[in-house]
């Protein structure tokens, strides 16, 4: 029974039957070593090193790539409502009956390998109805709008196109298209659409005709282009639609309105401004109207003692100061430092300046590059606003008792303003084609049609820059494998997307009002997530940093471990040895 | 710029790093954004430029990096970027600093011939602020909400809070000391160049420039931006990997060196600069040679779409306004409505303002104890038991615990 033990110590050649406890206590004391060194490294390799692991990891929450790359192939759908309405006299009895008709056309565009766009128009083809009739039988074409209004009321985004007689006397006679205020359109036929023609030519006729008006009074592919050049860099093909984008501010959520009043010489002016009443009769229905594009704060101030920063050139021949159009690009750098225009908000500001030029610089014009008088005589600064000149010399004469009271005239200075206004932010659009007539745009300063033409291409940039800002944060986050990305930002993101994603799905029907404040909400989620002041922390450690830290806390332990492991090994090999030895 | 292709602003990020003979190097990093808008319907190229000057040394011996800064925003102040567009960070106070002779002045030339402090600095992060997290912060724009909009730059594209940068050229000047692959801040953090390479990554992304120029002006500036893989970075350095960047001039009234020599050099060629002259970036490239720097100056226009020789210095120092005339107006009809008084008696119905609080006193006096969240008890904590639990196991063995437990 003792000799059994001599198996088991391989190195005691001589059977040790004599002193079995003892080295029972041997074998004992090293079995239980090695189980003391096997039981220390599976610990530290089963749990220490996925505890390491754990801990020493960058948290990121979960984000969902998968729906972030879908939305980067960007495939909008835009889609128009047109309804045309033959008046008496248009179309003949037989072609009346196959009336109410209704055709659908689509048009692809590629913009690059990333986007596509397509246009849906949903023409409804029918006849006027008796009040419509008599609402046309006006005099101009004004008060028929009027009354055609009061009749119905068009859906934001769709339009309606009366076809009226050719010998009608409610259009001019040069003139073919008349746009009014709101969202109709008159359109005169053609001379070669006599009676007798089928109802698929007289269509045929008028489908370009209808198209045409179409690119005027809702959204053109230079438009939706021109807003998407956020995403896409354009080629120089049209320059209009480029210096167009170029000029108008950029989508954002809030825009502050400042009017500033300059007067450099008090001592001889004493100048009184009623902005307050100003503001809120001739510029707050027009930003009324423009509330679901954009929130806006208007306030006011008055400078004194500030100076442009060019002198103006005295101009012998008109007796009069002028401005030169190369000098005044200088003119703003210097007088925006005294603005102030930086404090009251972090929305963008349009600033909105008036000067009223010294007594002994008086009067001041601005000339362009053809030496000619600009009849406004003011000038605008894209994404910055506009400065307008007044000339107060006429108000008194040379013996006037010094400081003089004159009162601005309101009027003049917020049309200029108002025109100015409605250029930063983008409204207007190129000039109409030839043989069109639109209407002036009345009090609130804003048609219906071009309130809709903002919407369109607003919510298509609101789009475009949300896709953009949540891929390429997308994109950023997986390069840069050091960034933490917290549970809040993981949130914005999702319900960016999801926000995103109804936007797209309300352009595809149409619904243009829906579809503009779900990209607003988007493109809110979206720069909150990518500007969130969390995603800092780049914990980018160098490889010989890493070295020098570990290796002083984990080499002391683990090379016991090692060493021990390493002399079981060898141990049981020996073992082996002697076994095969034995049997032998 | 009338190339019609981008309608952006072009960020130029110039790096010129300087070192100093003195061992303690200041960093100091010149940033410059710039944003080109094309289009033959305007005027002039260039519009909104941005520049970030960043001098990141403290104490009195590093004079010379923030008279090298100050120098380098006036001339950016010169050539037409305004104050709203320019980020200047100054980790010292040279001009209030109890050891300077003449205070209010920090001068750059010897002879004190110019004051470059002036009535009109504006600096936007001082003394302590100026770390590297605020720094990143400005660059990829990721600021609190709290944040004034002055130091918060870069951004043409506001929403809400948040300042993005929009596309334009930045220029970045950095003046600091720094050494293999990293820079220096304020002698107790460092930036690496792999950091400041992913924040430029970060701003491409968002295209918060278009161009970027980067100086630097270190010792071993060249390897800061190495680094560098987003597209339409330019970048400059004062010297090689392995070199040293020297300062310039000492003066004897004030006691220290005022120059750093490739950043002398540098504004000799500012000087000539005007808004409408037409130099080149590779005339920027061959400002202070060898002979007249010690150093080498490095520089790195790989990742730049355009051809250097193409790009006008001013296109990023620079910076003029795009004007339109107005050509319409809107006839307005109508007379002002007059405001409706709703005190109906004919009483003035006065309002009462008051100032809002500047420090929320009532909270603050208030406030209950923050919770805070437990944690693990701390290294030197456990350290410190470990010792303990030794030396006991030391002198009673191991066999005596069963006394104790």
């Amino acid at each position: 029974m003792r000799c059994v033990f001599s198996l088991l110590s391989a190195e005691q050649s001589q059977p040790v039957c004599q002193n079995a406890s003892f080295i029972m206590k041997i074998i004992v004391k090293r079995r239980r070593g090695h189980l003391a060194a096997l039981s220390i490294a599976a610990v530290v390799i089963m749990v220490g090193v996925p505890l390491w692991w754990r801990t020493t990891e960058t948290y990121r929450a979960w984000l969902p790539v998968s729906q972030i790359q879908e939305l980067s192939k960007l495939q909008l759908q835009l889609s128009a409502d047109v309804e045309v309405v033959f008046s008496r006299g248009t179309v003949t009895p037989e072609q009346q009956k196959k009336l109410p008709l209704t055709q659908t056309q689509d048009e692809e565009h590629r913009v690059d390998e990333d986007t596509a766009l397509s246009y849906r128009y949903e023409t409804r083809y029918r006849t006027a109805t008796v009040m419509e009739e008599d609402a046309l039988n006006q005099p101009t074409a004004a008060e028929a709008d009027l009354s055609l209004h009061t009749l119905s009321e068009s859906p934001c985004g769709s339009l309606v196109v009366y076809v009226i007689p050719e010998s009608s006397t409610l259009l001019p006679q040069d003139v073919d298209v008349y746009i009014g205020r709101r969202r109709t359109a008159f359109l005169r036929i053609g001379a070669k659409m006599r009676v007798g023609r089928t109802l698929e030519q007289l269509l045929a006729h008028m489908e370009p005709r209808v198209k045409q008006v179409l690119q005027v009074m809702s959204f053109s592919h230079t438009d939706i282009t021109a807003a998407l050049s956020d995403r896409v860099r354009l080629s120089p093909g049209n320059k209009e639609s480029i210096a167009d984008s170029m000029r108008a501010f950029k989508s954002s959520p809030g825009y502050e309105i400042t009017f500033s009043l300059l007067n450099p010489d008090p001592k001889s002016h004493r100048l009184h401004w009623d902005i307050e009443g100003a503001a809120q009769t001739y510029i707050q229905p027009l930003l009324t109207k423009l509330a679901p594009v954009a929130n806006f704060s208007m306030d006011s101030q008055t400078l004194y003692y500030a100076v442009l920063g060019v002198s103006p050139r005295f101009d012998s021949s008109r007796s009069t100061y002028t401005l030169n159009a190369d000098s005044l690009a200088h003119v703003i750098n210097p007088v925006e430092a005294r603005l102030g225009s930086n404090a009251a908000s972090s929305n963008p500001v349009l600033n909105f300046l008036l000067y009223v030029p010294d007594a002994h610089h008086s009067p001041l014009y601005i000339h362009d590059r053809k030496k000619q008088e600009v009849p406004s005589n003011a000038f605008h600064s894209p994404r910055w606003g506009g400065i307008m000149v007044y000339n107060v010399n006429d108000f008194y004469g040379p013996e006037a008792v010094f400081p003089v009271d004159i009162n601005i005239d309101m009027a003049k200075v917020m049309g200029v303003f108002l025109a100015q206004l409605r250029l930063l932010l983008g409204v207007q659009s190129s000039s109409a084609p030839p043989g069109f007539l639109v209407a002036p745009c009345g009090t609130a300063g804003l048609a219906d049609w071009e309130l809709d033409r903002l919407m369109w291409s607003r919510s298509v940039e609101n789009v475009a820059t949300a896709t953009t800002t949540i891929t390429s944060l997308a994109q950023l986050l997986d390069q840069i494998g050091n960034i933490v990305i917290n549970d809040n930002i993981a949130e914005q993101v999702s319900s960016a997307v999801t926000s995103l994603q109804l936007a797209v799905a309300e352009l595809e029907s149409g619904n243009l009002g829906f579809a503009l404040q779900y990209s607003k909400e988007a493109i809110l989620a979206s720069e909150r997530a990518f500007f969130d002041p969390s995603l800092l922390h780049l914990l980018y450690f160098p490889d010989d940093q890493k070295f020098a830290i570990y290796i002083p806390l984990f080499l002391p332990m683990c090379v016991p471990i090692l060493l021990s492991l390493l002399k079981i090994i060898s141990d049981a090999r020996q073992k082996r040895r002697d076994k095969q030895a034995k049997k032998d | 710029m009338l190339a019609g292709v981008c309608f952006g602003d072009e960020p130029c990020l110039l790096i010129p790093s300087r070192k100093t003979t003195i061992k303690h190097a200041n960093v100091l990093i010149f940033f410059l954004f710039s944003q080109e808008n094309a289009g033959q319907f305007f005027s002039s190229g260039h519009t909104n430029n941005w520049a970030v000057l960043v001098c990141t040394s403290r104490f009195w011996f590093n004079y010379r990096h923030v008279a090298n800064t100050l120098s380098v925003y006036r001339s950016v102040k010169r050539l037409g970027i305004p104050d709203s567009h320019i980020v200047l960070m100054l980790a010292d106070d040279m001009a209030c600093n109890h050891r300077n002779p003449k205070p209010a002045t920090v001068f750059s030339h010897k002879n004190m011939e110019l004051n470059v402090y002036g009535d009109d600095v504006e600096v936007d992060y001082r003394g302590y602020e100026v770390t590297v997290e605020n720094f990143l912060r400005v660059l990829t724009g990721r600021l609190p909400p709290s944040t004034p909009r002055a130091p918060s730059v870069i951004n043409e594209q506001i929403h809400c809070w948040i300042l993005p940068l929009h596309s334009y050229t930045v220029v970045s000047y950095i003046k600091c000391h720094g050494g293999n692959g990293f820079l220096k801040f304020q002698d107790s953090e460092e930036i690496s160049n792999v950091e400041l390479a992913d924040a430029f990554e970060q701003m491409w992304q968002k295209r918060r420039y278009n161009e970027l120029l980067f100086i630097i002006d270190t010792c071993q500036g060249a390897s800061m931006y190495e680094r560098f893989y987003s597209p339409n970075l330019m970048a400059l350095a004062s010297s090689q990997v392995g070199e040293d960047s020297l300062s310039h001039q000492p003066d004897l009234a004030i006691g220290v060196h005022l120059m750093d020599r490739y950043t002398f050099y540098l504004l000799e060629f500012l000087e000539d600069i005007h808004p409408a002259s037409k130099t080149n970036m590779n005339d920027l490239f061959k400002v202070c040679p060898k002979s007249h720097c010690v150093s080498t100056p490095g520089h790195r226009t790989d990742l730049f779409l355009r051809d250097p020789g193409s790009v006008l210095v001013t296109d990023f120092f620079g910076s003029v306004r795009k004007v339109e005339l107005t050509m319409e107006t809107i006839n307005l009809t109508g007379h002002i409505k007059q405001w409706e008084e709703s005190a109906a008696d004919g009483e003035p119905r006065k309002e009462t303002y008051s100032y809002s609080d500047q420090l929320p006193v009532s909270e603050i006096i208030h406030q209950k104890p923050k919770q805070k969240d437990w944690h693990p008890p701390d290294g030197f904590i456990l350290g410190l038991w470990t010792l303990i639990l030794l030396v006991f196991f030391k002198t009673y063995g191991i066999k005596h615990l069963k006394h104790i437990f």
